[in-house]
């Protein structure tokens, strides 16, 4: 009884974590009709980000690393998936509501992509990749902690998301610039051509085969345990109990 | 038409009427909870008709082999015969996947049901005396079952299967003086061993372990018909010696038939409609590669839970290494739940001082220090177990992994005595207020 | 007159009565309707098994058997419970147990063994002798099964297929160069012209700082320009190291680390392998490292310990080629 409870309670639990985090504090800098982009970028730059990744991307010895190399791309993946700006910088980012407008992200992008070199945004095409050969380099650079369906996990000392939401230029961005713990794959060591394999493995992920009728999760005997004990088990013991007697004494 | 059966029967065997009669008579007495034991025969019953169908189809080896199947993301990848047939019975046999899958629940609902069953046992005090010797063939068969379950989840080589195989081949070498010795005669070298080493566990799964348990069974069952079943005592008429229920036929044969087909529908409903063990999304098992978020099959989630809180150390004398950290999660634990289970008849005999027969069953209030102990036993098991799951806990609720391990450490060892605690109050409450009861019962009557 | 024609009746039912074994009980049609209903269902459902499997093409054919199928069953099962409960009669016997113990026969099978020996002189040694026959064939019968292992050559697992001068090579057998080793990242490599499926074959590759190398005492030529290997193969139980974690921010994120999936044992590049948290309980075989005149990644030799999870004695020793 006190199993099934607590099981019970582990299923009724997402719901609760699900809820959204809280406004970040975003300053949304008033803007003239006709300003330059990168001027824009300037002041929301000064507004949202200096804090902690100082003036003109020279970064901060505690709170940011400094921007002035970085260029396009992983500015974009930050802001694209909402992890900047961040609440505390000493949290690992993560996926969130994104609170700037798809205009601010692209003036601050153009602001800090133009304070030193680095590197534009990647462009893969998932169509010209091969899934198979997607999912052997899948196995090989990211199932270790992504989980070979892609449906994240776990490394000491980070959590590591699961790629149903990331955006086929978010995971290009992500392979390139090594987000938080996650390691640099350069064009070397994945080549582009490759890089269109492995999104298009990860689309097939999204869809997978699911031969077996209802999927419970991708993740292997955890959620097949909880079927077993929440469903086969309860129904079963139910159906001993309609053929079965209960105790009542004399 | 059945005098003439009986009498064909009778006639060449030269007992049938008497033992028939017997048969149709037996006396069944009536309470839910005795059916679970019968849910997990039937279990085994659809493992072993699944089982059997799927070994028309798979291969029992690791010789390398490339895909060339239906299955686009699998194309061209190097993999074993053994996985190569798995994959191609689950997605381009008709019915393949339903059989498989089947088995598979079937195999989960087996073990718990065992488990169901032995709690049942353990509770009621039904493995007292004389009925010691069907409680420890029991066990002999939850611990078979678990080993069994474990070989199947590995012979389909696939990323997780390997990964399973790789850590009881730790757990083999991790038992001291003897590890490497096991180790090499189960795999016949390093892992992952010899090519023979599949033929070894397709046997074993097939054969030897299957014919174990089915005899154990067969055991289990006929000394169970010797000694009668055990009863609650509901009525004034059930007592230590006389036992009171339903005959087999008619009024029994058709609840348990019932419930038979009742198992294998829901296994079957289950084995098409949930999918179990997607091997073609997990790929092939390589040394070099693993996935994170592997786990093994529920009844062997305790263990990965035991690997997971030990600390990091090797028991090391100079530079020997006597006991590898393996053993403690993998081996001595499991082993320490068994012992407990099998030394806990004569441990009540030997603290409680009751060397009697009893065909009587104790409600769990009525046994509060085995109840209490029993659930203290529970509570730890339980506590490692979900500890198994950390890190998909870590992913779907955000608590952090080393946190956990933590909590969990400390849990394990509080949460028992807590239990401990907790369930003998409870016990002698309920204990003290039927006690209540009957006083006012009788102060209420006997003015009268 | 009705009255007594009823009696009379009433009396020859229950003198009927008492000679049945298994009472009577009263009819209850609805219920047997609704397993007769049942039945048919179930044979409705059944045959749609068969519909279901002829046709090709089918999608979700899986689901629709094991629907079909399990609530034939299902079906069949309610017919069943049915019965039990409503159809046929539920009478309530009394047996006995059966006695505790039989002293008599017990004490007789006892005699006819001792009885049956009145030749015998020298029981004990008869005995002794039986039992080291009965031993010795036991032992006789279970020995062909060492054949399943060499049971005493445990040295294999000292083995690894690395030898000074073998070339480190991807999954696809292509060498590396040392310069393809880059910073924030992992390899997997396997020794040239060896199986990769042997345990002592996949190691990781990654390429720190010189100056944050602390290799251990001895081994301080082992990396190459920065440049570490260390065996895949988890300490613990066995899992492929499979995760390797770099910071992004030094300063407040944790330092770079190799981690297995299984049961998260992490250990530190720069330090030569060493436990950083999990189980694990001792560092991962390190290999070193040269680099040929062509720019090559070659080993240096063997690992620095055997590969592997541990078995008793496993420190002593390097692993051997």
């Amino acid at each position: 009884m006190r199993l099934l409870l607590a099981l019970l309670l582990a299923l009724a639990l997402p719901s609760l974590a699900a809820a959204d985090p809280p406004d970040q504090g975003i300053v949304h800098v008033p803007i003239a009709p006709g300003t330059p982009l990168k001027k824009a970028g300037a002041e929301l730059y000064a507004a949202n980000c200096a804090r902690c990744h100082g003036d003109r991307g020279h970064g901060t010895a505690k709170d940011g690393p400094k921007l002035d190399d970085v260029g396009a791309l992983a500015t974009d993946f930050y802001l694209s998936i909402g992890a900047m700006p961040i609440a505390d910088p000493h949290q690992q980012p993560v996926r969130t509501r994104v609170l700037l407008t798809a205009y601010e992200r692209q003036a601050l992008v153009s602001y800090v992509s133009s304070l030193g070199p680095g590197p534009l945004i990647p462009h893969p095409h998932a169509g010209r990749g091969n899934v198979s050969a997607g999912m052997q380099l899948f196995t090989q650079h990211c199932a270790g902690c992504h989980q070979i369906a892609a449906e994240g996990g776990y490394v000491t000392g980070a959590r590591v998301p699961p790629l149903g939401q990331a955006t086929d230029t978010q995971i290009a961005e992500a392979v390139r610039m090594g987000p938080y713990l996650m390691p640099v794959f350069s064009g070397k060591q994945i080549t582009n051509a490759q890089l269109d394999s492995l999104t298009a493995y990860i689309h097939t992920t999204r869809h997978p085969l699911d031969a077996g009728g209802w999927s419970i999760g991708h993740v292997g005997p955890i959620p097949e345990g909880l079927v077993t004990w929440l469903l086969a088990a309860v129904v079963l013991v139910g159906v001993c109990l309609l053929i079965g007697k209960r105790l009542r004494r004399e | 038409m059945i005098r003439r059966v009986v009498r064909y029967v009778d006639q060449r065997s030269g007992s049938a009427p008497l033992l028939l009669k017997k048969a149709l008579r037996y006396v069944f007495p009536d309470h839910w909870s005795f059916l679970l034991g019968e849910v997990a025969l039937y279990s085994f019953l659809v493992l072993l008709a699944t089982g059997v169908y799927l070994t028309f189809f798979f291969v029992g080896s690791t010789a390398r082999t490339v895909y060339h199947g239906s299955y686009a993301p699998l194309h061209g990848q190097v993999m074993s015969e053994a996985y190569k047939s798995v994959v191609h019975l689950s997605l381009d046999v008709k019915a393949g996947l339903l059989i498989r899958q089947t088995h598979h629940w079937a195999a989960n609902v087996f073990v718990a049901a065992i488990l169901l069953h032995l709690l049942r046992v353990f509770f009621t005090g039904a493995y007292r005396k004389p009925r010691d010797l069907i409680y420890y063939i029991g066990l002999s068969m939850l611990g078979l079952a678990l080993l069994e379950g474990y070989l199947g989840y590995s012979l389909a080589d696939d990323l997780l299967s390997g990964m399973g195989l790789a850590i009881g081949y730790a757990v083999a070498l991790s038992i001291p003086f003897v590890g490497a010795n096991l180790a090499s005669l189960i795999w016949g070298g390093p892992f992952p061993g010899e090519p023979q080493f599949w033929p070894r566990m397709y046997i074993a799964h097939v054969l030897l372990l299957p014919l174990l348990i089915g005899g154990l069974l067969v055991l289990h069952i006929a000394l169970i018909v010797g000694r009668h079943h055990t009863q609650f005592r509901e009525k004034r008429k059930q007592t230590e010696r006389t036992v009171v229920g339903m005959p087999a036929f008619p009024a029994y044969l058709p609840r348990s038939l019932g419930l038979a087909l009742a198992v294998a529908g829901v296994l079957f409903l289950l084995g098409g409609l949930v999918q179990i063990n997607p091997v073609w999304l997990w790929g092939p098992f390589h040394v070099g590669a693993s996935t994170n978020g592997a786990q093994p099959d529920w009844y062997l989630g305790w263990l990965i839970g035991g690997l997971r809180l030990v600390p990091g150390f090797d028991v090391v004398v100079g530079h020997y290494t006597v006991v590898p950290n393996p053993f403690w999660g993998g081996a001595a634990f499991p082993l320490a739940v068994f012992a407990f289970l099998f030394a806990w008849p004569w441990l009540e005999r030997r603290f409680g001082g009751d060397r009697r027969q009893h065909n009587l069953l104790d409600r769990p209030r009525d046994a509060p220090w085995r109840t209490a102990i029993g659930m203290a036993v529970l509570t730890f098991v339980f506590v490692v177990f979900v500890a198994g799951a950390a890190d998909r806990i870590y992913v779907t609720f955000g608590l952090t992994y080393t946190g956990q391990i933590w909590v969990f450490r400390v849990l394990a060892l509080v949460l028992p005595v807590v239990a401990l605690y907790l369930t003998r109050r409870v016990c002698l409450e309920l204990q003290e207020g039927e006690r209540v009861a009957r006083q006012r019962q009788l102060a209420g009557s006997s003015p009268k | 007159m009705v009255g007594g024609l009823l009696l009379l009746v009433g009396r020859r039912r229950a003198r009927e009565d008492e000679q049945r074994i298994v009472p009577r009980g009263t009819p209850d049609t609805p219920a047997e309707t609704a397993v007769i209903l049942l039945l048919l269902a179930c044979a409705a459902c059944a045959l749609a098994f068969v519909v279901l499997y002829a046709l090709d093409r089918l999608p979700h054919q899986t689901q629709l058997l094991g629907a079909a199928l399990g609530v034939a069953l299902l079906l069949f099962a309610a017919a069943l419970i049915l019965i039990g409960k409503r159809l046929v009669v539920t009478e309530e016997l009394e047996e006995p147990y059966p006695e505790e113990e039989r002293l008599v026969e017990t004490h007789e099978i006892e005699r006819i063994v001792e009885e049956s020996g009145s030749r015998i002189t020298r029981r004990r040694l008869l005995v002794m002798a039986g039992g080291a026959a009965a031993g010795s064939l036991g032992l006789a019968a279970v020995t062909p099964a060492v054949s399943l292992g060499p049971l005493l050559d445990t040295d294999r697992f000292y083995k690894a297929p690395w030898t000074r001068g073998r070339r480190l090579v991807d999954e696809h057998g292509r060498p590396y160069l040392a310069s393809d080793i880059e910073k924030d990242t992992f390899y997997s490599a396997y020794p040239e012209a060896a199986d990769p499926e042997l345990i002592g074959s996949p190691v990781v590759l990654v390429r720190l700082d010189p100056g944050d190398l602390h290799l251990p005492d001895g081994r301080e030529h082992y990396a190459l320009l920065g440049i570490v290997a260390y065996s895949k193969i988890c300490t613990h139980a066995g899992c492929a190291i499979s995760l390797y974690r770099k910071p992004t921010f030094a300063p407040v994120e944790p330092r770079p680390a190799l981690v297995c999936p299984c049961h998260y044992s992490t250990f530190d590049p720069a330090t030569g392998g060493t436990v950083l948290f999990g189980p694990a309980g001792r560092p991962l075989p390190q290999l070193p490292l040269l680099r040929d005149a062509r720019g090559y990644l070659r080993a240096a030799g063997n690992f620095s310990g055997p590969v592997g999870p541990s078995w008793g004695g496993v420190r002593e020793d390097r692993a051997r080629a």
